[in-house]
């Protein structure tokens, strides 16, 4: 770790105001490791923990506002959360260990970095964390990398689980930076690679995530986050896939789902989800999503195996939401 | 021996737990002398090449940094490979640290910033810049494969497979057939504690050094030695090791680097390895093994051809005992082995838990599991039928085998009877149950050591040797061996451990400690309690009842009766009648004429039957493990409580190597890529099911004196097999690759 200056202001204007090469401090799961491995070297750290971002509220439209300091932890465990959305309650218990969770805050998710082993070593050679240096990842060990959204210049992994869920329930980013307010859905806050793979999200200089807005999510038991991992416990995602159904009389008015430890990002196709509309639940409707989310997959030296395990993990997961039988995080077993 | 049991045999918590889990047991990196510097490793990324230029300005300029230490401004060290060698004696050219700018492996430390503080010697190591000439290397296992040799000169422990009969032939007439190539990953050992070194400087001029090693008084004269100093110039102590599974069998090299620049100093020095650093030195071999059986219908194998390659690194030949196995525990009247090495341009591999076993066995048993269903026999039925009792490959007896009631015992407890033979016949829903058995098998040795036993004024006894509890259980198995043999409580026993000053013992290893110190400790216990009572009778201010041959020394007091009832002494007004402050006795166990013999003329092992159940979903690939089972026979056991931890501790380790651990080798560079714990996969919690230990009853006074045969080991044999068995019987689906993950 390089040396850094610190400060814990309390307004955002104060947090806000560009100080040159800094990252936003929150729990600190994610950046300290980073900072611990040379890969992330901020001259100023700003710790952000004494904003006002502490708060899970109802929102008017029936939805729920999650704030950007809240940790996974308090977010799984919120009444309202496991109740209105289990599935992303799912999805953050499926991620990380308790101890990273108690940590980790809402915000800090959305902006976690890849698990790339070429982006964590400085002694290779990666466009994602030195700008022009390469992708050693491409014909390297890849097992773990992404084989959607890829390009020419990196194949990193997006590695969140609650994100996947965020995605699925159609989530929106609210941002304070330096020109005040915006908000942005969450499936269009992260980048894909192409040639600036460095840049992971829409983030400004000295733009904060301040909270998570989720709009209401009609899918009741219809819903799963479904994992699939190289240990059944602590571990990122070979496959996961997040799905919530609008179901009515045994058929599928509409659906969500997005895809997680595929691609460069949430791993989202409208097109996709457009064939669940009206629909009765059957193999070869299923079929056709998995292969429509998949479209242009392309894989590497050593992750053809995601590519052969994707459409039998997005199957399983259609079903499990479109029966009402959730993926439990605690029951290893796969319903 | 005869061993009465009122303390061997007991299930004791450990003696050092309260110390370990109140953080007053100190490790390497714990000692904080005063005035001590940091030292952070800088690590090449090339694997074959040479340093040009090194730029530390920047490094030096950091507030705090004493000193960047490379290979241009080292102080003299020993200049010949030769003192570099270390107690493992792996054949070859030992790496010396920093000794010129030639690079032979990525990972090789290139310098060593020594600064006031922690935080500056790592940040300054982070801006170290070193230019290299790149060199040609190879680090791909296949291509290696292709320059795979025999060395020379082998290691001491190697066992040379030795034929019998005519494997080619009796495997051309077989009936039935099976072959196949069958491969383990690369793993390495990660310890939780990270290798650590605090060398000090003593004002007399010798060194104290605190060290991760499995073995202080081997560190201590590599040290000596590759410094050029006397033995009695340094004192290395390890007296708590967190893990350490081989790695610390051989000196890393931050102990060499923290000695030699507290030398350079004069100051106290701590150089602590990163996990990433971790994957920088040993490592266990990628192996390959190409397996022929042949049987005739009736199950009765006929022929067994294995052939073996481990990897190694290019300036030394690491060689492992991985082809032997079969040859050893199977009655098959052809057999025929080879072993060669394969050379690659990264650090030597070397021995990790069960050392070739835990690759041979497991490897073979996966074969064994196909060639009884080749033969349409139930694999527990096939290993009973081709079972030998006696070391089949050496035609030798053994001192002990009770695996045939290590398999029924474990089949009884597993309920194997009601397992049903067809592969994906046994299903929950949509998950696949497996059922799948594999034996284990490993040496049981035993190695002369030292031990001293010393009753001070204070009542208690003080027992001391060169061991090392490597968190395996030693200072309590210890504790209850003097407290049986001296007659005294347990709570009166102080064991001090891990100093290389303490009588001699070898490294802790090959699950020889129990068995070893042990002894020793038996015989300076006897010793020590005869002397005592010798000076007790030879004093004329004893009481006349002590000179009796029936005087009995239990519970920490002398005892007897006499015309006025029962009399006793305690151990101090003992030692004040007897005219001493404090008592003490050395010994050395050894074989001994009987022992040297019974080496020569019997073969000995410890055995394991290991069953599994798994259930897999086979279209997601997820495999659970949700019952394990090992029934281990390996002679006396000394404290069912610690044994059991450690076969459960093996069991964990063997469930990654058949499911989750592999370092992921990028041949490009020679480096390996999942250096940290996110990445390497060790099982988690949730990969673990409750697991069962039985230890069958297998008496045997000749394999050591205590007749303890070590368990450290043998939970590793056979385990991951089992697993991969397992898995065959869920699914039909044969897996001759560890680790088997999803997708596979």
């Amino acid at each position: 770790m390089r040396s850094f200056s610190y400060s814990r202001p309390t307004s955002f204007e104060e947090a806000c105001r560009n100080a040159g090469h800094t990252r936003f401090l929150a729990g600190g799961t994610n950046l300290i490791d980073l900072m611990k491995s040379d890969v992330e070297r901020p001259a100023h750290v700003i710790d952000i923990k004494s904003l006002p971002m502490h708060h899970i509220a109802d929102r008017p439209d029936g939805g729920l506002h999650l704030g950007a300091l809240v940790t996974n932890a308090d977010t799984a465990a919120h009444p309202l959360v496991v109740e209105r959305y289990p599935l992303l309650a799912s999805a953050i218990l499926a991620g990380a260990s308790p101890q990273i969770r108690n940590m980790a805050t809402n915000g800090g998710n959305l902006n976690q970095r890849t698990r790339c082993h070429y982006f964590y070593d400085p002694a290779m050679a990666c466009n994602k964390r030195s700008p022009g240096t390469g992708c050693a990842a491409r014909g390297g060990r890849n097992r773990i990398m992404a084989v959607l959204g890829t390009s020419d210049a990196c194949i990193a992994t997006f590695p969140s689980d609650m994100c996947i869920a965020l995605a699925a329930l159609n989530a929106t980013i609210n941002l304070h930076g330096p020109d005040g307010e915006r908000t942005v859905g969450v499936r269009d806050y992260h980048c894909l690679p192409g040639d600036t793979p460095w840049r992971d999200n829409i983030l400004q200089p000295g733009e904060i995530v301040t909270a998570i807005d989720l709009p209401p999510a009609p899918f009741g038991p219809h819903h799963t986050y479904l994992k699939v991992r190289d240990r059944l416990s602590f571990a990122f995602a070979i496959v996961s896939v997040a799905v919530g159904l609008c179901m009515k009389d045994g058929r599928i008015e509409r659906g969500s789902i997005a895809l997680g430890g595929m691609g460069t990002k949430p791993w989202c196709v409208p097109h996709a989800e457009a064939l669940l509309e009206d629909q009765l639940p059957s193999h070869s409707l299923f079929r056709d999503v998995a292969e429509r989310l998949l479209h242009g997959a392309v894989a590497d030296r050593d992750n053809t195996a995601k590519i052969r395990l994707a459409p039998r993990v997005i199957e399983r997961a259609l079903w499990q939401a479109a029966i009402g039988t959730p993926q439990s995080q605690t029951d290893k077993a796969i319903r | 021996m005869n061993v009465i049991s009122t303390h061997i045999g007991q299930p004791v918590s450990r003696i050092d737990g309260v110390a370990k889990v109140t953080g007053q047991a100190k490790y390497a990196a714990e000692a904080h002398p005063p005035g001590m510097l940091y030292g952070v490793v800088v690590n090449s990324p090339i694997a074959r090449g040479r340093i040009e230029t090194i730029h530390d300005a920047e490094a030096r300029q950091v507030p705090g940094v004493i000193e960047v230490m490379t290979h241009l401004n080292r102080p003299h060290a020993a200049l010949f490979e030769k003192s570099y060698m270390d107690g493992l004696g792996v054949p070859g050219v030992p790496y010396r640290p920093l000794h010129d700018g030639e690079i032979h492996f990525n990972g090789q430390p290139v310098a060593v910033v020594l600064a006031e503080t922690f935080e500056a010697a790592r940040e300054a190591a982070m801006v170290v810049r070193v230019d290299y000439e790149r060199w040609p290397h190879n680090a791909d296992f296949e291509v290696a494969l292709h320059q795979k040799y025999m060395p020379s000169k082998t290691r001491s422990n190697y066992v040379p497979p030795k034929p019998r009969g005519d494997a080619a032939a009796a495997y051309a007439l077989s009936a039935v057939k099976i072959e196949g190539r069958y491969h383990l990953a690369p793993e390495h050992h990660n310890p939780m504690e990270m290798h650590a070194t605090t060398a000090i400087v003593e004002d007399d001029g010798t060194f104290t050094v605190w060290d991760k090693t499995q073995g202080p008084q081997a560190v201590q004269a590599y040290l000596a030695s590759a410094l050029s100093l006397s033995k009695d110039q340094v004192r290395v102590r390890n007296p708590y090791v967190g893990g350490a599974f081989g790695s610390g069998l051989r000196a890393v090299y931050n102990v060499f680097l923290a000695t030699l620049t507290a030398e350079m100093l004069k100051r106290a020095v701590r150089v602590t390895l990163t996990r990433s650093q971790m994957f920088t030195h040993a490592f266990r071999p990628e192996a390959v093994m190409d397996i022929a059986l042949g049987a005739s219908r009736d199950g009765t194998l006929q022929s067994m051809i294995v052939k073996g390659v481990t990897d190694t690194s290019r300036f030394e030949h690491n060689i492992e005992n991985i082809v032997i196995w079969g040859l050893i525990n199977y009655k098959c009247p052809n057999a025929t082995a080879d072993y060669k090495v394969a050379p690659r341009d990264t650090y030597t591999s070397s021995d990790m838990r069960a050392p070739g076993a835990a690759t041979g066995v497991n490897l073979l048993e996966m074969a064994i599991d196909e060639m009884a269903y080749a033969c349409s026999m139930d694999p527990l039925a096939f290993r009973l039928h081709n079972y030998s009792d006696i070391d089949a490959m050496h035609d030798m007896p053994l001192t002990s085998k009770a695996l045939r009631d290590a398999m029924a015992q474990g089949a009884q407890h597993f309920g194997w009877h009601d397992r049903s033979m067809m592969p994906g016949s046994m299903r929950d829903g949509r998950e696949l149950i497996g059922w799948g058995m594999a034996t284990g098998i490993w040496d049981a040795m035993f190695s002369p050591t030292s031990a001293r036993a010393r009753l001070g004024q204070d009542g208690r006894l003080h027992i001391a040797t060169a061991a090392s509890d490597i968190g395996t259980g030693t200072y309590t198995i210890l504790a209850q061996t003097a407290a049986e043999a001296f007659g005294m409580p347990l709570d009166r026993i102080d064991v001090e451990l891990g100093d290389s000053t303490l009588p001699e013992c070898p490294t802790e290893g090959g699950s020889w400690t129990a068995a070893s110190a042990g002894a020793a400790v038996w015989l300076a216990c006897l010793s020590l309690r005869r002397k005592l009572i010798d000076m007790l009778a030879r004093s004329e201010n004893a009481p006349p009842w002590v000179k009796q041959d029936t005087v009995t020394l239990e519970g920490g007091i002398l005892h007897d009766m006499t015309e006025n009832g029962p009399v006793s002494l305690s151990l101090p007004d003992a030692l004040s009648l007897a005219g001493y402050d404090a008592l003490e006795a050395e010994e050395t166990a050894k074989p001994g004429l009987r022992g040297k013999i019974s080496q020569m003329r019997k073969a000995r092992f410890t055995h394991s039957a290991v069953f599994c159940e798994v259930r897999v979903d086979p279209e997601l690939d997820t495999v659970r493990v949700t019952r394990l089972l090992n029934a281990v026979a390996a002679g006396r056991i000394m404290n069912p409580k610690t044994a059991a931890s450690q076969i459960r501790g093996a069991m964990v380790m063997a469930t990654g190597m058949a499911l989750h651990e592999e370092s992921l080798m990028d041949e490009r560079v020679g480096r390996f890529m999942n250096h940290n714990f996110a990445e390497y996969h060790i099982p988690a919690h949730a990969d673990i099911p409750d697991m069962d230990v039985l230890f069958v009853n297998e008496h045997d006074d000749e394999v050591s004196p205590l007749g303890v045969k070590g368990i450290g080991e043998i939970g590793m044999c056979g385990t991951a097999a089992a697993i991969a068995n397992a898995i065959f019987h869920a699914t039909g689906r044969r897996y001759r690759n560890l680790p088997i993950m999803p997708g596979a």
